[in-house]
């Protein structure tokens, strides 16, 4: 299997880092190189393996919906790279 | 006394106790010290003047009943610290100030401990050498352009050149222990679930954990006490009897049965590595314990099991970082563009490259043939373990296959970095408790370490293994101050 810079163009889309010819290119060679090194897992037959889905093995808990920080929406807001009266802001998304 | 930094946390902790050292100058002495190691570049962030603030404060009216009363204390800047920037190493979060604190640092600091600042790190811990911290490499104290492992290095080279008397780290895939190794110190990955997840900067969820990372057993030990406990705010703590880590340390192994695994004879591996191996296995044998040969036959598949694993969750975890709540954030024409550009200006390639690998093991049509297999083999792995300790009480191997490396010797090819971790990586898979002891030097008078596994949740039998072989080692780290001007 290899990967092509069509298939590291349609990742970096569904990642959502932006990625130019010079660096795919890089990026499709290291990909490679750990991908030849991941298809050894092949040599394994698996078939009646049950998957490890939970390393503990423990059920979730339920805890009561209550709130334990308060007043703490000018700190939160504060860390925000563009806000504007206690909202964030983003780019236009709706013409 | 003018050796204060050179003292082990439980003989500071024991004068600070009978009143011959105070707080102040315990402090004092640690942050002096820092202050002329910047060459190690340990820290992204310093917090000195607010520490002997604390200090003074708290020689005011100390209270001697707890476990680290006023000791000053660095912690790996993955750890959210309330008020106090974390950037886990990237630029993206360059300029975060959480508003929350992690419950492993807040366990510390209710135990009287001060933070002094937050050591530097590989970006968001992916790496095994500290030379993906967007704040530059970290340099190990044993020798000048050698790195200190990674990803905890800069907790790692913090210990060891004792600019902090212990420290606490994250161990993904060998973070804790394999630093330690490089840097001739003691590091502790617990058994998942031990420590809470809760305000860590999270990498890969299924196998990261916080430990202690420090001189010598003792110190981890006691550290190991303080950190571990139950907390409802991480899904996946575990909810069992906590020991007395540091009061029930025991050097009596006799009796006790420790495997050796066969599989971790690699190809290629040092002389020196092989030697030290059954130097180990000479010392438990000289402290009474028994040695029993095993086999954990999928040990190869561990490393291409966690490179599916660990980026498939952490191209999950760091999704958040979009430029819009907190952190770095690029211009762009549209909403689109903003993220593609924050996250490619603001990740470093080490991380672009993990998040990539795991986008495409998850994404349409390749989950079967690569999570979903991973997940399968980690089965296998962890059956391996499971296996081996209805024969045996601990597991005995090396912590790396080579000592450090120098600066740039393997950053061109991803492969070869991760092979660092090859003794480490099944130990997460499998959610058990780790340790890695100095044990020797190799022929450049580098550390090398060995490493104990245990079964989950007993974290006391390696410690106590470890503690008795300690003693038979009698490892001196060979620090010559060559940074300090």
């Amino acid at each position: 299997m290899s990967i092509d810079l069509k298939t590291i163009k349609h990742i970096s889309k569904l990642s959502r880092i932006s990625v130019d010819e010079k660096r795919a290119e890089k990026l499709a060679d290291d990909l490679n190189s750990i991908f030849e090194f991941i298809e050894k897992l092949n040599e394994l037959k698996t078939d009646d393996v049950k998957p490890l889905t939970s390393i503990a093995e423990t059920t979730l808990k339920f805890r009561s919906d209550e709130i334990k920080s308060k007043n703490i929406r000018e700190q939160i807001i504060k860390n925000s790279p563009e806000d504007s009266e206690d909202y964030f802001v983003v780019p236009k998304v709706i013409e | 006394m003018s050796d204060i930094t050179k003292q082990s946390l439980t003989e500071l902790v024991e004068n600070i106790k009978d009143k011959k050292l105070s707080s102040t100058d315990v402090t004092k002495a640690f942050i002096q010290r820092s202050e002329k190691s910047s060459e190690l570049n340990a820290y992204i962030t310093d917090d000195f003047t607010l520490a002997l603030d604390k200090a003074k404060k708290f020689d005011q009216k100390p209270n001697l009943d707890l476990k680290l009363p006023g000791i000053p204390m660095a912690v790996k800047d993955l750890f959210c610290t309330k008020n106090v920037k974390t950037t886990a190493g990237s630029k993206i979060l360059n300029n975060f100030v959480p508003t929350y604190e992690s419950t492993v640092t807040e366990n510390i600091w209710n135990e009287g401990a001060i933070l002094l600042g937050k050591l530097n790190c590989d970006e968001f811990a992916m790496g095994s050498s500290n030379e993906t911290s967007h704040f530059g490499n970290v340099q190990n104290p044993i020798d000048k352009n050698l790195v200190p492992g990674g990803s905890s290095g800069g907790s790692a080279s913090a210990v060891a050149g004792q600019l902090t008397p212990i420290t606490i780290g994250t161990d993904t895939g060998g973070s804790i222990r394999q630093p330690a190794s490089f840097t001739g110190i003691v590091g502790l990955k617990p058994t998942y679930g031990s420590c809470s997840r809760y305000g860590i900067v999270a990498f890969a969820s299924s196998l990261d954990q916080a430990g202690p990372m420090g001189q010598n057993v003792k110190d981890c030990a006691l550290l190991q006490e303080v950190i571990s406990t139950y907390d409802p705010k991480d899904s996946t703590s575990v909810n069992f009897k906590r020991n007395h880590y540091s009061k029930e340390l025991t050097k009596n192994i006799k009796g006790k049965k420790i495997g050796i695994p066969k599989e971790y004879r690699v190809d290629g591996m040092p002389k020196e590595i092989e030697d030290l191996w059954q130097k180990g296995i000479q010392y438990v044998k000289d402290c009474g314990a028994e040695t029993i040969d095993i086999s954990l036959p999928h040990t190869s598949y561990a490393l291409p099991t966690y490179y599916i694993v660990a980026p498939a969750e952490a191209s999950s975890n760091l999704a958040r970082y979009d430029g819009v709540k907190y952190g770095y954030r690029a211009k762009g024409e549209n909403l689109i563009d903003m993220y593609e550009k924050t996250r490619s200006e603001g990740f470093g390639a080490e991380v672009q490259r993990r998040i990539m690998i795991g986008t495409y093991v998850l994404s349409s049509g390749y989950y079967d043939a690569y999570y979903l297999k991973a997940q399968k083999v980690r089965k296998l792995i962890k059956n391996d373990f499971d296996e081996a300790y209805k024969k045996v009480d601990a597991i005995l191997t090396p912590s790396t296959p080579s000592s450090a490396f120098k600066i740039g010797e393997k950053t061109n090819d991803p492969v070869s970095m991760y092979l660092n971790d090859i003794f480490t990586v099944p130990v997460n898979l499998a959610g058990l408790p780790g340790i890695s002891i100095p044990a020797g030097h190799d022929t450049k008078g580098y550390p090398l370490g060995l490493q104990i596994i245990g079964k989950a949740f007993d974290e006391q039998n390696i410690l106590n293994i470890a503690f008795a072989m300690e003693e038979k080692i009698n490892f001196k780290n060979k620090i010559t101050d060559w940074w300090i001007k």
